[in-house]
């Protein structure tokens, strides 16, 4: 399984080197891994519906309590299937969507990183794992809204839903960890088989807290749903697959996880309804304004989350079911409105649905397509979003509360079918300029095998999604799998009433769209309070205090920058010299021999050189004295490596120094006594406390030295003699490798900068 | 600079100054040597080249960006440890191979050394990206 999730990753590292030499086709070789993923997690279902869930566990970093577990139950195999066959057909549908766009490849390239990710969300079974994953799918998400860079709004979107997101993921790994530690595990299946011993955990409702806001983020729940339409940005096939289908159920998913191990609390049930009810009808409301096909889906689909966080609320095993028939039914239609919204907006170039009209004749298949995504949607009789509503509906009936804002989003889900579904097809005539085509196949397979989906799930319920949906709602409940029994008619009950009756509403609403968007329209200015405006008043103020503290820290001024770390060094030494207590004295004399002395009697004649040099060559020269003497410090003390380091820093030292003389200030401009006396001050301390923190270092031994020890391993273990090199590259390699890291950082941000000066001065 | 000497001294020493580089790069886990200081010779003998000739003859001389090696000397270090992980030793497990020449002599290659290579790569890189650039900052300014 861990091949499984990471398939995606080694695909998109290879995809650019194929798209190199097979060009566009490439992303059709691409939709291959999504299709094998897809083919062996069809495999796994038969064993997974019985109740066996895949396990395959490998030890990552024990110490932190990461492992690379994996674990496919009833759960994760419903979204692994959608998530790779939704993504299949989406990378299909890009090959022709994208088709002639130069960073096409690029585009798949963060699709299958993303579908990866995904997976590897909804299959790891270690919480840090499942934070990893979690982070890595706000990150593809942002490379995939922003993927239009050069536009500004895609641009702010991008970083918009990277903030909500990876905000929400920060309070969500807090809880995670406080989740690890109150369960004494980290593995999602020991935290699930404690059942409800958590609840009475002191730590519970932090953990709550957090988690849920967390995924109230990603789900795009009130107040956090801003980001959702925004990131209608994104190309159409990044929205149909991770902002309707897939990524935004994340939250949902994780809450669907965790309710076995914290649900069933007044807390829990209490949050997960308010605000799955707040959700779904600012969704409602706000799709009501909308005009654009991609914002009237993504605000239905911001209620449609609402309804999934409201019915895992609830909690009881009806409405368990219902949330899970609801969530493979939207995943089917939603996916293929966006695809089919995404098709018309490819061949007419146009998004208002006011102007479009009459398309069924130019195309057919799709108008076919968008018809049964639209019923389903709507929830009309054969259809699989029907089935889902009327659970929905049984799940809900008794609690007056709930069931009107569900009535009510049901009633703007039919308004929103008929708009982007059946309005720009069958209504008025076209009468736009030119011709539009019908999509090519690789654009029509997407909304066809979903839209047959949607019918097979309509028509035989229980056959198509039966058996998965049982055995995930027992994942959800926490209890053995039993059977659902969906069926397509459900007889003469209340919920069809409710039905009936949404449908009725829903026609009328149909019928008054103008008078809808006219309301909309006059809540707009209510819009100017709503949580997005204050997320961009929240981000000028994070600029405008960075943009204060550059100007007061980052002086330019290279003297300033040295006073400022020399002196934090000296504070904190002094900070934490007084509150340990610890008095430096020395008890150890190192003794002295004729040649340190002489060098080090060089050492300070040369450093009073460099302070009273007339000349900044004559200072360089002084300085050069000094590193000298010390490297045959080094020498006499038996660290040839140390010394021959430092002998060719010194060189290239000079060298340097030599390369930016012009650039440097006039040497004479600190001649004046007050600049110097401060200078002295620092440097004095500076020398002091590095002093008196080496003879302490030299003093004080916290821990029984382990120099033995590599003396004795260096050979044996390491193959070489020279302890030195082998402490580095071997013994401590990952810290050497922090340390070229951070050099190749500083020399990159360096070239940067100096190439930023060049142009600048080029012209002047 | 360009002084005749300088210039004639450059052309001999370049070649010598990167095979001892080599060479401090392949002793270090015996003798005094290793990667660091090694990337750093390299450095040297590039600088000499720089201090003797132009800019444009470094770069001709050098054949790829600085950037280039930065990035690929971090990727060989971070890949050399990177297939000890699949046999299920943990990130940095070094892994050995002895290669025997001769029944008394015999060659120790192991993956600490692709990581050295990794080092010396960085830091030849940064020294150069630094360096160079800082020269070539005076050229078009002045």
């Amino acid at each position: 399984m861990l091949y499984a999730v990471i398939s995606g990753f080694v695909a998109a590292a290879l995809l650019p080197l194929l798209h190199r030499f097979m060009g566009e086709r490439s992303s059709l070789v691409a939709a291959l891994v999504p299709l094998a993923l897809t083919a062996w997690f069809a495999s796994c279902f038969s064993s997974v519906v019985s109740g066996e869930a895949l396990v395959s566990r490998m030890l990552w970093v024990p110490e932190v309590h990461l492992e690379l577990a994996f674990r496919l139950d009833g759960l994760s195999l419903l979204f692994a299937l959608m998530i790779s066959g939704i993504g299949t057909l989406v990378i299909l549908y890009t090959s022709a969507y994208l088709r002639g766009n130069a960073y096409e490849h690029q585009f798949v390239v963060a699709t299958l990183m993303f579908m990866a990710s995904m997976l590897g969300v909804v299959l790891s079974d270690n919480l840090i794992l499942l934070f990893i994953f979690w982070e890595l799918t706000s990150f593809t998400s942002y490379l995939l809204i922003g993927f239009d860079h050069e536009k500004e709004e895609s641009r702010k979107a991008a970083l918009q839903a990277l903030l909500v997101t990876g905000l929400g993921g920060l309070f969500m790994l807090g809880g995670l960890i406080l989740l690890g530690q109150a369960a004494g595990s980290f593995s999602l299946t020991e935290i699930i088989r404690l059942g409800g011993m958590l609840v009475g955990h002191a730590d519970y409702p932090v953990i709550v807290g957090l988690i849920l806001v967390g995924a109230f983020t990603k789900s795009a729940q009130t107040p956090f749903h801003f980001w959702l339409p925004n990131a209608m940005q994104a190309p159409t096939p990044a929205s149909a697959y991770l902002h309707s289908s897939t990524m935004v159920k994340a939250g949902v998913y994780l809450l669907a996880r965790l309710s076995p191990a914290l649900g069933g609390t007044e807390t829990w049930i209490g949050w997960l309804t308010v605000v799955g009810v707040l959700t779904l009808l600012t969704g409602a409301l706000m799709a009501s304004a909308q005009v654009y096909l991609k914002r009237l889906l993504a605000y239905t689909t911001v209620a449609a989350l609402g309804f999934m966080v409201m019915l895992l609320g609830i909690g009881s095993a009806s409405a368990v079911q219902a949330a899970v028939v609801f969530l493979m039914a939207h995943a089917c239609y939603k996916a293929s409105l966006f695809l089919v919204a995404g098709i018309i907006t490819h061949e007419t170039g146009e998004t208002d649905v006011r102007r479009l009209g009459g398309l069924a004749r130019f195309m057919p298949v799709a108008g076919a397509c968008a018809v049964v995504a639209a019923l389903s949607m709507a929830g009309l009789p054969l259809s699989f979003g029907f089935v889902a509503k009327e659970l929905v509906y049984a799940s809900v009936l008794d609690r007056f509360l709930t069931i009107v804002p569900v009535i009510l989003a049901s009633l703007m889900f039919i308004l929103v079918a008929f708009q982007v579904g059946i309005k720009p097809f069958f209504l008025g005539a076209w009468q736009l300029s030119g011709k539009p085509h019908e999509a090519p196949p690789a654009m029509l397979l997407g909304p066809i095998i979903l839209g047959l989906a949607c019918l097979a799930g309509g028509l035989f319920p229980q056959a198509f999604a039966g058996a998965l949906a049982a055995s995930a709602v027992a994942a959800i409940s926490g209890s053995p799998v039993s059977d659902l029994n969906l069926h397509a008619w459900h007889g003469f009950t209340p919920e069809l009433a409710a039905s009936a009756l949404t449908f009725l509403l829903g026609v009328a609403a149909v019928f008054a769209t103008g008078y809808w968007v006219r309301v909309g329209n006059a809540m707009k200015p209510l819009a100017e309070f709503g949580p997005d405006r204050a997320y961009f008043a929240k981000l000028k103020g994070l600029n405008l205090l960075a943009v204060w503290q550059t100007r007061v820290l980052q002086s330019g001024s290279l003297r300033r920058y040295v006073a400022i770390i020399v002196m934090a060094m000296v504070s904190l030494f002094v900070l934490s010299a007084l509150r340990s207590g610890v008095v430096p004295v020395l008890t150890r004399n190192t003794p002295l021999n004729l040649p340190v002395l002489i060098l080090g009697l060089l050492i300070m004649l040369a450093a009073v050189g460099t302070i009273i040099a007339t000349s900044r060559i004559c200072a360089v020269a002084a300085l050069g004295v000094v590193g000298f003497s010390v490297s045959l410090i080094y020498v006499l003390h038996g660290a040839p490596d140390l010394a021959m380091t430092q002998l060719i820093v010194e060189a290239l030292g000079a060298v340097l120094l030599v390369f930016a003389f012009l650039h440097l200030p006039s040497f004479h401009d600190r001649k004046r006594w007050i600049g110097r006396f401060q200078d002295a001050v620092v440097a004095i301390l500076g020398g002091l406390v590095m002093t008196v923190m080496t003879l302490m270092a030299n003093d004080i031994q916290l821990a029984p030295s382990i120099a033995q020890y590599f003396a004795e391993t260096s050979v044996l273990l390491g193959h070489g003699r020279n302890i030195v090199n082998v402490i580095l590259v071997d013994f401590r390699g990952l810290d050497t490798m922090g340390e070229i890291t951070v050099l190749a950082i500083a020399g990159t941000s360096a070239l940067a900068l100096l190439r930023l000066r060049i142009p600048s001065k080029g012209k002047s | 600079m360009g002084s005749l000497i300088l210039r004639k001294a450059a052309r001999y020493l370049f070649p010598i100054i990167m095979l001892f580089s080599i060479y401090l790069l392949l002793r270090g886990h015996n003798e005094p040597g290793g990667g660091f200081v090694g990337g750093l010779a390299a450095a040297s003998a590039f600088i000499l080249n720089q201090l003797a000739f132009d800019l444009q003859s470094t770069k001709k001389l050098m054949n790829v960006e600085s950037l280039t090696l930065i990035g690929v000397g971090l990727l060989t270090a971070m890949v050399s440890s990177v297939f000890t992980m699949l046999d299920g030793h943990p990130y940095f497990s070094s892994h050995w191979a002895t290669i025997r020449i001769t029944p008394e002599w015999h060659l120790a290659i192991g993956t600490p050394l692709i990581f050295d290579l990794g080092v010396y790569l960085v830091v030849l890189g940064v020294t150069l990206a630094i360096l160079l650039s800082i020269s070539n900052f005076r050229k078009s300014s002045s």
